[in-house]
């Protein structure tokens, strides 16, 4: 489970994240949506620690994030995460990509971690993609290996921050059925997102953030259909 | 065989082997000081990528001084100093040790460019994979950052290779000393600069086609 507290964030005088009080419970899929800038990518580095936080607390499976004593890499195992520019490894190939952070983090032998890695890209449908670079492959498909990249840690939690957004239209599918699909088999999933059809049909609930705040939340229905803030009404109208 | 005697009278065939030898000394000399200087260049050009202002007043001054001061100064000036401190070093040593420092100013520039190229997603999408920092480095900055300069650091290497020419001046018969030597003793420049000049040719063009085959395959 993730816990966030009474969590703020500041980039200097910048203040991003207004008090985030939140629960994501295992198996749960969160949507977050939102205009730029309101904080949401920050609001994912703040839970895997890549970004440091001034007040409140973020806890892992009862693991303090931000605590000094936390070994932050072993907890990043447990959490994968998928960034809008997908960051393939260009001198490694697809299976390279993912057998990497097996090998190196969780100390694998090197078969066990290309045999991870093999099943992972088949899990993403990248199997005749194995010995390709990535500059050989689509914006969908490094997308996807992306995914197997993260996968291939075995988390228990998969982060995704604006996965399809870097995307051309024609691409953006077959991402967005890769994450569908986690969904089905049971991920515990945040996506940061401006797919609201995926937002509608996958998530458990959707929460709206707007400057810093997390204006509402709720199961689907009541943010796409039953908003109780205004606020929250006024973006969707303006995003559809 | 015997006809040709007269017109070389002066270059005979053991000549080229003494410029063979003097060829191997020259490269000899650049292997050393370019893996040495290569070394201390990607360690001194992380240190400048991580800290720009304390990197840049402290090591940054002291490579731009190796950088701007003429390589036959440097040679000179330390090869004295060390004998006036009493460090009795050898020509090729003292070669060695300078001309791998110069090469490591030369590289600190070429690396830091590279290691700076590598932004900061892609060090975050390592980190976010579990890896440490210096994990982050070895697997990702370094390998990508370090590719994408390479074309200038076999520049580097093969300008090295050139000035090591300089370390003639010590006296250690490497191919310029060698050549110079044959020159007042044959009489024949021409001859002898040319057949030293397709040494170094001869030792830099394999190291620039394998570069080339190298960059092809990591474009692929
Ligand atoms: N490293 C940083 N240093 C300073 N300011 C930052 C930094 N990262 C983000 N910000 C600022 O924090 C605010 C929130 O940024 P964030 O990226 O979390 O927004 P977002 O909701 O993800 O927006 P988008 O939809 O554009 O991705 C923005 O005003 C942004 O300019
Ligand atoms: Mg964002």
């Amino acid at each position: 489970m993730i816990e966030i507290k009474e969590l703020h964030k500041y980039f200097g005088d910048l203040h991003v994240l207004k008090g985030i009080d939140l629960n994501v419970e295992k198996g749960e899929v969160l949507s977050i949506i939102g205009a730029s800038g309101s904080g949401k990518s920050t609001l994912l580095y703040c839970i895997n620690g890549l970004e440091a936080i001034q007040k409140g607390e973020v806890k892992v499976d009862g693991v303090s994030v931000h605590a000094k004593e936390t070994n932050l890499n072993k907890l990043r195992t447990k959490m994968g995460m998928v960034f809008q520019q997908w960051n393939s490894f260009p001198h490694l190939t697809a299976l390279e990509n993912v057998a990497l952070a097996p090998r190196i983090v969780k100390g694998r032998s090197k078969a066990e971690s290309r045999e991870i890695a093999r099943a992972q890209l088949e899990h993403v449908g990248l199997n005749d993609k194995i010995d390709v670079y990535p500059s050989a492959l689509s914006g969908g498909q490094q997308q996807r290996l992306a995914i197997a990249r993260a996968l291939a840690m075995e988390p228990e939690y998969m982060l995704f921050d604006e996965a399809t957004s870097a995307l051309d239209p024609e691409l953006v599918g077959e991402v967005l059925d890769t994450m569908r699909l986690l969904a089905e088999e049971g991920m515990t999933m945040i996506c940061v997102t401006h797919e609201m059809g995926f937002a509608r049909d996958v998530s458990d609930r959707v929460a709206y953030f707007h400057e810093g705040v997390m204006e509402e939340i709720g199961p689907p229905d009541q943010i796409f259909n039953n908003q109780k803030s205004e606020r929250t009404a006024k973006f969707l109208a303006n995003v559809r | 065989m015997n006809e040709p005697i007269s017109f070389f009278s002066g270059f005979g065939p053991k000549d080229l082997w003494y410029l063979a030898q003097a060829a191997w000394q020259t490269l000899l000399i650049s292997v050393l000081s370019i893996s040495a200087g290569t070394v201390m260049g990607i360690f001194f050009g992380w240190i400048l990528s991580e800290s720009k202002v304390v990197g840049s007043i402290t090591i940054g001054f002291v490579l731009d001084a190796f950088r701007s001061v003429p390589l036959i100064i440097q040679l000179v000036l330390f090869y004295n100093l060390f004998n006036v401190i009493g460090l009795a070093v050898s020509p090729f040593t003292a070669g060695v040790i300078i001309l791998g420092v110069y090469t490591s100013a030369l590289v600190a520039n070429v690396a830091r460019g590279g290691i700076e190229s590598v932004g900061k997603p892609m060090r975050r999408a390592g980190r976010s994979l579990g890896l440490s920092y210096f994990q982050t480095m070895r697997h990702v900055v370094w390998p990508i950052g370090l590719r994408a300069v390479f074309p200038s650091w076999v520049g580097v290497a093969l300008g090295v290779l050139k000035d090591s020419a300089l370390v003639s001046v010590l006296g250690h018969p490497e191919l310029l000393k060698v050549a110079r030597d044959l020159i007042t003793r044959t009489q024949q420049p021409l001859l002898v600069l040319a057949v030293a000049g397709a040494f170094y040719f001869a030792l830099s063009f394999p190291i620039s086609r394998y570069a080339a085959h190298l960059e092809r395959k990591w474009q692929s």
